[in-house]
Order: C-alpha cells, then structure tokens, then sequence
C-alpha cells in the first residue's frame, strides 16, 4: 500500500472538509468578510450619510416601504436609518476593529514570547510574571478601566483590545518555542553558528505558528464580541462610527416598546460572524493539535 | 503549608499595591472632576476651592500618599458625587452583585458537570451532540445580547419576568437577598441565567473533555470490574477525577462573573456593584472607580488562595506534597 | 455448581465496528477452565487475548460487541445474561487483574474505599466487617502493617505494591476465578518472581483458578496446568502445558517457543518469526498465520477446522509439526 503523496497544504485543506459544519462556518465567515469589504458597494443607502436619511422612516417595522419607496427588509432605526445598511457598515467597523486588535496584539505577544522563551532567565521571569498577574484579571475589567481612561475612538479601543490579548500569544509563542528550543534542529541550527535573530525567526517562529493560528483565530472572535460588549456599555466606538455593539446599544432603549428590530438584527450578524470563527477555529485546533494526530 | 500561606500573602499586598499605583495612576488621568460637579457658572475662586477641598489641588504623588494612608486604615476616600465614602458605596452595592453572581454560578454548576457528564460518557449519541452543539451557541452568544433577547421574550413578548430591578428583598443577617421571595426570585431569574450561560458552556466543555479522558482511564475499567453499579463508577470513580480541574476553573472563573455582572448588571438594572462602576465611569467619580477596582482585586486575591486549598484538599498527590512512602 | 468445567468459552468472537471497518479483535476462540485450573493464555499484543479477558468480565465497550458464542460459567451462559446480573458476578466470582499496576488504582481513592466498595458491592456486610476483610485480604498478598496502608492513597506506594493491592482487592470476595492480564509485565523481574510466586500459592490454598493471560511463554512455563495459544484473534492450539512446550503442533506455535532465548544456546542468534501480524482489518478466511509459515500450501488459504489429535488437545492447522 503506497500512501497518497499529498502536500502539506492539500492534506490541511482535505482534513478540514471532514466536517461539515466547519465547512459551513468558513462559507459564513467568507460570507460575512465580503459584505464587511464590500459594505459601501452593496448597501442600499449610506446610513451615515444625513442627506439618505428621511425622519418620516423612523422605527419602521421590518419590510415596511420607505417614503421614497423602497423597503426596508430589517426595519429602520430611530433616525431613520436602514437596519440593513446599518449591520453592512456595523460589520465593517466591528470585523476591521477585531482583526486589527489581534494583528497588533498578535505581533506584540509574539516578539515577547520568543524573546522570552529565547533568552530565559530574568527577562522570561518578568515577562512571564507580568503575563501571569494580567491573565488572572478578567479581560473586560481591563478593558473598561482603559476605555475609561483613554476615552472613545477607534484608536482607543483597538489599544484597549491589544492590552488584554497580548498575553494570551505571549504565552502561547513562549511555550511552544520553549518545546521546540529543546529539539535537535534548533541545537543545530546554534552549532553551525548561525545569527541569533536568523535562529530566532527562521527556524524557532514557524514552528510556534500552528497553535498561534489557532490562538489568533479564537481571539479574532473574542476582540469583536468583546468590542460589541464595551461599546454596548457606552464606552467603546463613539455614535460616528457604529459597530455591531453600538447598533445593538442603541435600539435598546426601544425594546422595552415592542420595536425589537433595532437591536435584534444587529445581534444576529454579530453572533453569526462569532459563530462562524468558532467553528472554523475549532475544526484548525483538532487539525493542527499534534496530540489528536493520527 | 504556614510558610506558604504567608509568601502568598506577601505576593497578594504586593500585588494590591502595585494595582492601586496603576489604577491611580489611570484614573487620575480621567478627566477633570471639577468641570461635572461644580455649576458651570461658578468663578474661578469657588472651582479652586472646591478642588481643594476634594484634595485635587495637590501634586499627584501627595494625592496618592494621602490616599494609600487612608486606604491603610480603610478609607478608600469620598465620593465626589454622592459625597459619601467610597467604600461604603460598594460594600452597600456589592451583597447584590455577589448574590446575583453566586445564584450564576450554582446553575452554571449544578446544570454544567451533569450534562457535561452526559455528554462524554456518550458522545456520540444524539443527546450527547444536542448538548455540545448548545454549548457552542453558548459560547458564541455575546452575553449582552442574550439578555436583550431574555428581555424580548420574557418581559415584552410574554409579559411573564420583570425587565430591571432587584424586587422585594428579605433581610438575612442584616443583608437584603431577593432569592427568598417570589417578587425577588422573579427578577433574579433572567439577570442569573444570562450570567449562568457562558460559564455553563464552558463547564460543560470542561467536564466532558474530563470525561472522555477519564472513562478510557484503566482505574475506571478496574472499578467496574470489581462489579462495581454504573453510578459509583461515575459518581465516585470519574467524577471525583475530573472534579479536580473543574473546580481549578471554577474558583477562577467565580473573579469574572463577578467582572462580567458589570455587564448583565446594566442591562437588567440590577443594583450591584458592576452598575455602580459604570455610573461612575460615566460620572468621573474618581475615588468610586479606584474603590471599585481595589475591593475587586481583593477578591480575586482571596477567591484564588481559597481555589488553591480546595485544589489540595480534593487531591492527595498535592496535598501530601508527593512524600511517598514507596519503600 | 455444576458437574462441567467452572468456565467454557465456545466459538466467542468480539467484533469491533469501527469507521475504517469490521476488526475481528477475537474470531472463533473456544477453550476451558476447570476449578482450581491455570490455564495460560498466550498470544503477541493484538492477539485478541486481553480482549477475550473482557469479554468474558462484559467489559467490551463500544464500538466492540460479542457477535456469537457463548460463555458458560458454572453452568450459566454469561451472555444472556441482563447486565445487573452480570455485574453481580464481576468481582464477585470472577475478578480480574490489569496489566499496569500505576494506572489500575483510583489516584484519588484511599486503599480502603477501594477495598471497601468492592466488598460492599456483592454483600451488605457493615463498613466494619468490609474493612476487615480488606485488611485479611492485604496481609493474604503479603502487605505489612495494613492498617497503616488502607489508609494510604495509591501514589505511596511502588509499583509492585500497587499490585499486590489491586491483586487482593480481587481475592477480597473468594472469587472462583481471576482473570490475570499480564499482571507482573510492567514489574521489575524480581517483583515479577514474587508476585508470580504468590498468586500461584494463593490460587492453590483457595482452590481459585486462574486465567492468566500473557505473551510471555516462560512465564506459563512455571506457572501453568494447560496452555491456550491465540494468533491474529483465533485460537491455534492448546493442550497440556508440558505437551505444548516439548512438542508444539502448530508452526506458530513452535515459532514462539523457539524463539524465548535459552541458556544452552548462548552466543547463538535469537531465532524469530518473519514477518509481521497481519492488520486484522483486512484479514480474510484461512490460515492468519499462513503469510509467515514455513509450512504453508495452497490449502492455507482455507480455514482450516479444530482437531483433536490426541486426548487433551486441539489445534487449528493443515500442517502440525511431527
């Protein structure tokens, strides 16, 4: 029996349509990134856009006509303003902010974590302690207290996010390069005398990568759910650029009356994107878990 | 087990300390208090006396000083809003938040480890699917969210659960708890379970990895071949087992449903301590905020010492300090 | 009790179904056990023979069934039997022994709850009168001060004591028979000559018998009344234990006597088997052992029937050794 020669990246691809409902996930997620890039392009009107907006539409039910017409398939909010558009433009903001924290937050934790794994001693001590006391604090805590501090802005809270991510990759990065500085590869790479940084980035980095993938994919859905959460308590995103959160935030106060629309939609699309990282998150943790290899 | 405790203890005040410099430090930079409380018309003598008499007219250090002085004795300073003492403001708020997040945490339990259980003694089975399937959703649903849609369906579709507040409470031992009446109980009900779902998803996550290892395990082989009944296997066998991560999780998790009842707090205008800090937040109430953080990290503190006995009084191995007496 | 062997196992076969398809872990074993009998049981790891040990205990989990035959124990059929009824016979009059000591006892259970719930799952005796026994059972495996050690918890102790723990928790209830997986395997050699010397002593003074499961040919030697030899899942011989080791008719084996190093051949090589075991996913009919067989023909790829070619012994082969 002559085993299949596959690559590495079409066996990756093969054993991720094992499961179905990972397939479906990565479909959704592909779904939901296209409307977030494509948002200005598809939306039926600009809901930040005060000239678009006709008070006589406010807090129309959803698939009521417009004055001018159309119809509002998810409703309008208090200005007036098209749900639908309004979760396209939400979903940009929210998934642009989610992936910028965890780039950010991602490249951060990753230096710290090989400098730490590397050098050992007391920069890993310190480094470690301090990842250690931060993760024994609840992300949001954190968070709120920044936003507290920093204020509003997008800026702000994408600070805010990479601040209480940081540690996670940290962590992750310093203990997979503390396995893999113990292999035989690194110890020859360090024979040969080749530079610190060439041992560092090209020979211990890529392979910290899988558990980072899924650490980073995992935190991707965290940092937007944990955006929509501080924006929801009023202290994330200002008015002028609504996230998912903030849309939910303000149909809040009309759910008491009955007009569930406002804040109802916006929560689907935030849970469907969540979702969907999940899933696929999920499925790159049972792949890319050396210890659930067959 | 002595000199333990007290390095604990030592590591716990440097830790409090080095927390209540950074929080200062942050919350110092928080705005101008002056500019909310004082009347807008007020000249520029009567703002300069208002700030010394809040003690904002001082060099940050000195404030500082001053406040780590008086956090010494207990005084953690006086609300510039309410004009009261800060401390007094969150011990009177936080028996609510405690007992909303203790009533979470029970049902997070008490449904959790069974149907975790449930679903790694049979994990293929389609209950046992159904039940990993609800915990992903719960793991996904962002817990503002879940109370929105609590609130929908329960107070404005069906009318059944009131919307916010805390209801009619009874006093036990000087504190008012809801759970006790209906009234009580009724507004209790949605606030606690929103608070309930992440932590139940992921106890259920938790103990059913548990239990998935744990059945493969040989001592539970061993066990039901003494003839052993199916529930003391499972009741004693592996769940005794498993139960040493779970409550590692547990006691951690018990500091963060205290953080995340900020948020259920504000949605179901539940009178706890969460509530109280984002008011203040939003009120620059600076010694509120400082407060807030202070007594929150004394808890984790505490939760974490009581999380590590238990740890070593529900296994031997640690508990013993690995002395064996193999001869 | 009735008049026939205390255990008779007639064509059992234990399937597994798993994804990749039907394993025949265990296909068409039949052997007995008289009272007070050792039979050894005998077979490389895959040879379905620990799966036989669970099978007999119904302690096969799923994805693993019993398809077929029966197993009769003390006149009853185990298999039809309900699983309360089974369980009651588990412990009680078969117990059962596992290969590794460190991971048979509970780590979170002191020695006594675990001697303990064994006896007071077959008989409402008192925590006192279970303790008792429990303490009779430690000094029985030879374990001083077992006071002291009923209330120790497993990590305590060494390996070997560990086994003598788990080997009086099965004598704690007088069973009639002890299922023994390869109990002294992962015991240093001498803790194996102790261990081995005491289950058989206990087993003599209690009439117990003993079905002792092992891959090891020398240590069924000294050990044994009658030797049962599996290969692939299927029974290949068996038959008394000095007929067996002097004049084995199936090449296999032959093979496996062969190949246990012997003092008078130092500085010999070691002679082996060829070959592999076959995956017993993708076994067909016929000889499982034909692939390796110096003795092999064309008939092989039949299977071939169970023999009789003298009193006391059965075998499976075109082809017995002369």
């Amino acid at each position: 029996m002559a085993p299949k020669v596959e690559g590495p990246w079409a066996r990756f691809r093969s054993e991720f349509a094992e499961s179905r409902l990972a397939m479906a996930g990565l479909l959704v997620l592909v779904a939901i990134l296209a409307i977030g890039i494509l948002a200005p392009v598809i939306s039926p009107q600009n809901p930040y856009d005060l000239a678009q907006l006709d008070v006589m539409d406010s807090k129309l039910a959803p698939g009521e006509k417009s004055a001018a017409g159309g119809t509002y398939w998810l409703g309008t909010d208090d200005q007036g303003r098209d749900m639908l558009s309004g979760i396209f433009y939400g979903l940009r903001i929210s998934l642009g902010v989610g992936i910028a924290s965890t780039v950010f937050a991602l490249a951060i934790g990753l230096v710290f974590g090989l400098v730490a794994a590397y050098f050992g001693g007391w920069v890993d001590t310190l480094i470690m302690r301090i990842v250690d006391i931060q993760l024994s604090f609840p992300a949001i805590l954190i968070a709120l207290i920044l936003l507290a501090v920093l204020g509003q802005g997008v800026d702000k809270i994408v600070i805010a996010l990479v601040t209480v991510q940081w540690a996670y990759y940290a962590r992750t990065v310093r203990s997979s390069a503390l396995v893999e500085r113990q292999k035989e590869y690194v110890e020859a790479a360090r024979v040969l005398a080749l530079g610190q940084a060439r041992v560092v980035f090209r020979h211990l980095l890529p392979n910290c990568l899988p558990p980072l993938i899924v650490v980073a994919t995992v935190q991707v859905a965290h940092a937007i759910a944990l955006e929509a959460t501080l924006s929801f308590l009023g202290l994330g995103l200002p008015i002028t650029e609504p996230s998912l959160g903030l849309l939910i935030s303000n149909g809040f106060q009309y759910l008491l009356s009955g007009k569930y629309w406002i804040s109802f939609y916006p929560g689907v699309a935030l849970l469907l994107t969540i979702m969907a990282i999940n899933l696929v998150a999920d499925q790159l943790r049972d792949i890319l878990n050396p210890r659930l290899r067959k | 087990m002595l000199a333990y405790a007290i390095r604990r203890f030592g590591q716990s005040v440097f830790v409090l300390v080095l927390m209540s410099f950074l929080v200062f430090i942050g919350v110092y930079a928080i705005g101008d208090p002056i500019e909310l409380l004082v009347n807008p018309q007020a000249d520029e003598v009567e703002r300069v006396r208002a700030a010394a008499a809040l003690g904002l007219d001082r060099p940050f250090l000195a404030q500082y000083w001053v406040f780590l002085k008086g956090a010494a004795s207990g005084d953690l300073g006086r609300s510039f809003v309410y004009n009261e003492p800060a401390l007094t403001l969150i011990l009177d708020k936080l028996p609510a938040t405690i007992e909303l997040a203790f009533v979470a945490m029970v049902m997070a339990i008490g449904l959790g480890i069974p149907l975790g259980l449930l679903a790694g003694l049979k994990p293929d089975s389609f209950i046992g699917r159904a039940i990993m399937a609800g915990s992903i959703l719960g793991f996904s649903l962002p817990t503002f969210w879940v109370g929105l849609v609590l609130i929908m369906v329960f107070s404005v579709q069906l009318g059944w659960l009131p919307s916010n507040g805390r209801g009619e409470t009874m006093m036990v031992a000087g504190l008012p708890v809801s759970f006790l009446t209906a009234d009580g109980l009724a507004h209790l009900a949605m606030p606690a379970v929103n608070l309930a779902l992440f932590k139940l998803s992921l106890l259920i996550r938790l103990t059913r990895a548990g239990t998935r290892e744990a059945v493969l395990q040989d001592y539970v082989k061993f066990a039901r071949a003494k003839g052993l009944s199916q529930g003391r296997v499972i009741g004693v066998h592996v769940l005794k087992n498993i139960l040493i991560p779970i409550v590692t999780v547990i006691g951690l998790e018990l500091g963060s449903v205290i953080a995340f009842a900020i948020v259920t707090e504000s949605i179901f205008a539940w009178p706890g301590s969460g509530k109280l800090l984002i008011d203040s937040i939003n009120q620059l109430d600076r010694p509120v905020i400082v407060a807030y953080l202070l007594v929150i990290v004394t808890l984790f503190i505490v939760i974490n010492f009581v999380v590590d006995v238990l740890y070593s009084l529900l296994d031997p191995r640690v508990r013993l300090g690995g002395a064996a007496a193999s001869h | 009790m009735s008049g026939g062997p205390l255990l008779q196992v007639d064509g059992l076969r234990m399937h597994f179904f798993t994804k990749a398809g039907v394993v025949k872990a265990v296909d068409d074993v039949s052997f007995t056990v008289g009272r007070g009998e050792i039979l050894g049981l005998v077979g490389e790891s895959g040879s379905g023979k620990s799966m036989t040990g669970y099978s007999i205990l119904g302690l096969v989990d799923p994805p693993g069934r019993v398809v077929e035959g029966r197993i009769v124990f003390d006149g009853t059929d185990l298999t039809r039997l309900d699983p309360a009824a089974w369980r009651g016979i588990r412990g009680n009059r078969i117990a059962m022994i596992f290969q590794d000591p460190m991971m048979t006892l509970n780590p979170v259970l002191r020695i006594d709850t675990q001697i303990v719930e064994a006896v007071q799952a077959h008989s409402g005796v008192s925590r006192e009168s279970a303790l008792a026994r429990a303490r009779e059972a430690l000094v029985r495996v030879g374990i001083a001060s077992p006071d002291e050690r009923l209330r120790a918890y497993p990590h305590q102790f060494s390996g070997g004591m560990r086994q003598r723990v788990a080997i009086a928790i099965a004598l704690v209830n007088g069973p009639d028979l002890i299922i023994a997986d390869e109990p002294t395997t992962a015991l240093d050699v001498t803790i194996q000559g102790q261990i081995l010397f005491e289950m058989q002593k206990v087993c003599r003074e209690s009439g117990t018998a003993l079905l002792w499961i092992t891959h090891d040919l020398s240590v069924v030697a000294g050990l044994a009344d009658k030797v049962c030899v599996m290969y692939a899942g299927r029974f290949v011989e068996s038959g008394p234990v000095a007929d067996i080791l002097d004049r084995p008719l199936h090449p296999y084996s032959r093979g496996l006597i062969d190949s246990v190093p012997a003092r008078n051949e130092r500085g010999q090589p070691l002679r082996q088997i060829p070959g592999m075991t076959p995956s017993l996913l993708s076994l067909g009919p016929g000889c499982p052992f034909r692939e390796r067989c110096s003795s092999a023909t064309p008939r092989c790829a039949e299977s071939p029937e169970v023999t009789e070619p003298s009193p006391g012994r059965r075998l499976r082969c075109f082809h017995p050794a002369r």
